[in-house]
């Protein structure tokens, strides 16, 4: 008998120590039931692989009607490695929960769910994407936001006034997938490169081919690839919970 | 029970025979055990996943071929690398890889650097020699150095990289803020090529404190230096009521007058200022280049050189603000801020404005009675104890030396060192990151004040620390890129007295040694004419209409203005060609008129200069309006032709012009001669 008693005993504690490594946020008790659940702000982010967003994600949990519904439990996951603060909670007077995210350790495409019961208890859900940056793209981002944004970003920030107004051919964001990715990556090498006039476009987009080397353009590239929305289809690794 | 033991028992050991072909059996088995265990170890597992998924792919037969079997292994030995994780990684080489899902066999992303020259570990960490997951990846009671989490990877560059690079933003973030923050005030840190991190956050003197302000007003900074200014720097020390009455007052005990006293104010300046007569000089003199202040509309407006200005008038005594807006050096001969040559009027203007900028509220609560000699002891003690004379100098208590632990190593630090507490994870990473966060939470008694930093910043600090690794200290020096360092540089007689009287330097770089808010002007001789440098020192126009920051109106009188220039216009040339090589005279119309033809239609210039205010508006670069009375024409040509030559990182592209083109444009350009910026917007 003692042998059969060690056993479970042992098998038991092996089991505790197991459970222990799953974080699986403790449930939490919903004083409300909302009819939909939808993205308020923090989606469509540029990150970093493994760090934190700029911005925190907010989702608002509607009732029928539109409006927001308090005491609701909202959960996050996403791939394993992102990091949700905090993974549950109860949305605020106004029907929304905040949460910061930490993206994964790799590059690419993260898809992150947002879910709450209805009020016959079935999920429901929203997916925010993110884009987590590598160590190539973050060297495109950095010379982006040095030598290219200011004609590309219709946006101004106090730091630096866009210059697209002034431009009388309009550039577009790298983030307009619909235009950019239709054209290949020898096209992309070649406009920045050598300028509008390579594709047969204005001299107003410049040539950087004797200011930055093959690797930054390279890296310029693999970034436009990286935050193009839609995403480019022949590149780019897509997480999403399996 | 007992009855069937014994049976099993005779069964298999019942005579001699039976026991030792039993025995036989188990001994075969526990030889089995060692093969087996090869055979059935982790990394071959992996292999045949690997085999198995190229097998499938369209390029299988190539994949096939550079795969190899067994243990792999990088071996460095003068880097002290041994690392087996090819092992298991195997796909880190195959291009055709990059689609993969499993980490374990994707293509490793595009770096720099080749796998065979530095191994995994020298970024990554780990225990390279290991070949099970868990004791590769993970801390083990033998290994201490788990894999580095990605998002401080950054620090795997700075053990060699000391210079910033534009793949690591973070790094570069954390030195930044290492240095911005004063950490090595308290704490030394030796980088690998034997330099030190110096500080830059130039923290007050404090010898004449009682000059400058009250004691009700330390005491609400002390307590809470963000609560005066969000963009503080200075940490919270957490005092208590009682210790911060007795540190301000021994702060102010401790202040001895100036010398020469600071005058009375003048009649005028009591008088209700002239808010627009105030706004319109702060706004001319470019004092928000350096500093900030809430405007109207709640919005901080301006830059982060020097303090923010929003409650300067709730800090600052009147005597004090007319004074240092007179001659900063009187109070503090080291500080950065430029001495402005105001009149009379003009100071009064902006003292009464800076002491309109008031934030009442910061100090309403303070009411403090007079100091006793015991409160005044114990002020001292504590600032003893805490080492504000780190970073202040206080008269009386002299700088200690090494207040804090040398943090030269810390990202090698032994785990078995550090003492943790609940709630931080128990890693180099985990501790580091504590520290930064909330240095207090390791036990009240610790001295460490908490700074005010953004989860983000406190990554990028963390990621700075955990590159300070024995390997960068001991690794061999060909494999150090070197930080850039300030040169001592000061440029010397009048001129330069002068220049270090208008601070030219925390702005402007020369000869390797300044800031990098404004231009490089170590060739300003050669690209610009004496002419435009005298009308620009007297009355700066606004050369790129897209900046907030700009060069201040200094007032200067002529005589110093001809000390400037005539020093500039001398010394200040490139050794490379001769500013009057080029002489204007010789460009022909038919030259400028294909220029302008170049400047519209090829090269585009319009998109970011303006050479005409009627119809160009781009305003990345500065305004060409007035090219041909500011630059010499073979600046120009020589700026066309390699712009980074002449400025190393400028953001103008080289358009790789032909000698014909770029003398063609220089001819446009210097035929460009309407007013400066000023006068155009005004029209
Ligand atoms: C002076 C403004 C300016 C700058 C700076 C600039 N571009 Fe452009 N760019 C343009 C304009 C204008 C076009 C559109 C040309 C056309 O459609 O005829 C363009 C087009 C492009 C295109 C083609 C897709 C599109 O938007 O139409 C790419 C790709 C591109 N630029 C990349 C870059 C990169 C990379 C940089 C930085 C290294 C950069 N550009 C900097 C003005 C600029």
């Amino acid at each position: 008998m003692k042998p059969l008693l060690i056993a479970v005993c042992a098998v038991t504690l092996l089991m505790a120590g197991c459970s222990r490594k799953s974080n699986q946020p403790a449930p939490l008790q919903s004083t409300a039931a909302g009819t939909a659940i939808v993205e308020s702000s923090g989606g469509k982010q540029i990150g970093y692989a493994g760090m934190l967003l700029d911005q925190p994600v907010v989702v608002q949990v509607n009732d029928a009607s539109g409006s927001g519904v308090a005491g609701a439990a909202v959960y996050f996951s996403g791939p394993s490695g992102v990091g949700f603060t905090p993974a549950a909670a109860l949305t605020d007077s106004s029907g929304q929960v905040t949460s910061t995210i930490e993206l994964g350790q790799q590059a690419g495409r993260y898809k992150l769910l947002a879910s709450t019961r209805d009020a016959s208890g079935k999920t429901i859900g929203v997916t925010i994407d993110e884009v987590a940056l590598g160590y190539q793209q973050t060297v495109g981002a950095q010379l982006n936001a040095q030598y290219c944004v200011r004609c590309h970003d219709p946006e101004s920030t106090p730091q630096r006034v866009s210059n697209m107004d002034n431009l009388s051919v309009k550039p577009h964001p790298f983030t307009e997938g619909d235009t950019l990715n239709k054209m290949s990556d020898a096209d992309l090498v070649a406009i920045i490169s050598h300028g509008g006039p390579a594709l047969n476009k204005s001299p107003q987009m410049p040539p950087w081919g004797y200011t930055l080397s093959k690797s930054d353009i390279a890296a310029l590239v693999s970034y436009i690839r990286a935050v193009a929305d839609p995403p480019y289809e022949a590149g780019g690794l897509v997480y999403a919970q399996k | 029970m007992k009855n069937k033991l014994q049976a099993l028992w005779r069964l298999f050991f019942g005579d001699s025979a039976r026991a030792f072909g039993s025995a036989s059996a188990i001994l075969l088995v526990l030889l089995a055990v060692a093969p087996a265990k090869n055979y059935f170890s982790e990394w071959r597992h992996y292999q045949k996943q690997y085999l198995h998924l190229i097998r499938g792919r369209a390029d299988a037969v190539t994949l096939e071929r550079h795969f190899q079997g067994g243990i792999q292994q990088i071996w460095i030995p003068e880097q002290q690398v041994t690392d087996r994780c090819t092992t298991c990684h195997l796909g880190m080489k195959e291009a055709s890889l990059a689609d993969v899902s499993s980490v374990a066999f994707r293509e490793h992303p595009v770096i720099p650097h080749k796998l065979t020259e530095f191994g995994c570990t020298t970024c990554h960490r780990g225990q390279g020699a290991a070949t099970t997951v868990e004791e590769a990846h993970s801390a083990t009671e033998q290994w201490e150095q788990p894999l580095l989490p990605a998002k401080y990877i950054e620090a795997g560059c700075g053990q060699c990289h000391l210079e910033n690079q534009t793949g690591t933003p973070f790094l570069n973030q954390g030195r930044q803020l290492i240095v911005s923050y004063g950490c090595t005030h308290c704490h030394t840190i030796k980088q690998g090529d034997g330099t030190y991190i110096t500080p830059d956050d130039d923290p007050p003197s404090l010898r004449h404190i009682a000059d400058k302000t009250t004691r009700e007003w330390v005491y609400a900074w002390i307590k809470d230096p963000q609560a005066y200014a969000g963009t503080a720097t200075m940490p919270n020390y957490h005092l208590n009521d009682d210790d911060a009455r007795d540190v301000s007052a021994f702060i102010l005990a401790q202040s001895m007058p100036l010398e020469p006293p600071l005058q009375p104010v003048k009649a005028d300046t009591k008088a209700p200022a002239d808010p627009a007569a105030g706004t319109s000089l702060y706004g001319q003199s470019f004092c928000a280049s350096c500093h900030a202040m809430q405007n109207a509309a709640g919005m901080m407006v301006g830059g982060n050189v020097g303090p923010e200005l929003t409650g300067i008038g709730t800090k600052a005594k009147p005597e004090w603000l007319q004074d240092w807006v007179a001659n900063p050096n009187h109070y503090d001969p080291g500080t950065m801020m430029p001495h402005y040559r105001f009149d009379a009027a003009q100071v009064a203007t902006l003292t009464g404005f800076l002491e309109s900028k008031t934030e009442p509220d910061f100090v309403a609560n303070v009411h403090l009675d007079a100091a006793t000699p015991e409160q005044i002891e114990h002020g001292k003690r504590l600032v003893v104890e805490n080492g504000c004379a780190s970073c202040h100098e206080i008269n009386g208590i002299k700088k200690p030396e090494n207040f804090a632990p040398e943090l030269s190593r810390i990202g090698s630090k032994p785990l078995n060192q550090l003492v943790f507490v609940e709630g931080v994870e128990h890693s180099l990473p985990g501790y580091v990151a504590g520290k930064v966060r909330n240095p207090r939470a390791f036990g009240p008694s610790l001295k460490m004040p908490q700074f005010k930093f953004t989860p983000q910043q406190i990554d990028a600090v963390t990621t700075a620390l955990l590159a300070l690794t024995d390997r960068a200290q001991t690794q061999p020096p060909t494999m150090r890129i070197a930080s850039v360092q300030q040169t001592k540089y000061q440029p010397a007689g009048n001129a330069g007295q002068l220049m270090g009287d208008l601070r030219c330097f925390t702005c402007h770089m020369i000869n390797g040694h300044g800031g990098d808010m404004a231009p490089d002007l170590t060739w300003e001789g050669t690209a610009v004419q004496r002419e435009w440098l005298t009308q620009f020192l007297k009355n700066p126009e606004t050369l790129r209409p897209a900046l907030i920051r700009r060069m201040p109106k200094f007032n200067l009188p002529d005589a110093e203005i001809n000390t400037l220039a005539d020093y500039m216009m001398t010394v200040y040339q490139t050794p490379e060609f001769d500013r009057d090589s080029l002489p204007v005279s010789q460009f022909t119309p038919a030259q400028v008129e294909q220029g302008r033809q170049l400047f519209y239609s090829k090269f585009a210039c319009q998109s970011c200069h303006i050479a005409d205010y009627k119809n160009d508006k781009g305003y990345i670069g500065p305004a060409l309006a007035a090219n041909g009375k500011r630059f010499n024409a073979a600046w120009v040509y020589h700026w066309l032709k390699d712009p980074q030559a002449l400025r190393p990182g400028t953001i103008e592209p080289n358009q790789h012009m032909t000698d014909d083109e770029a003398r063609s444009l220089t001819a446009f350009l210097m035929s460009l001669k309407s007013g400066g910026a000023q006068e155009a917007m005004k029209k």
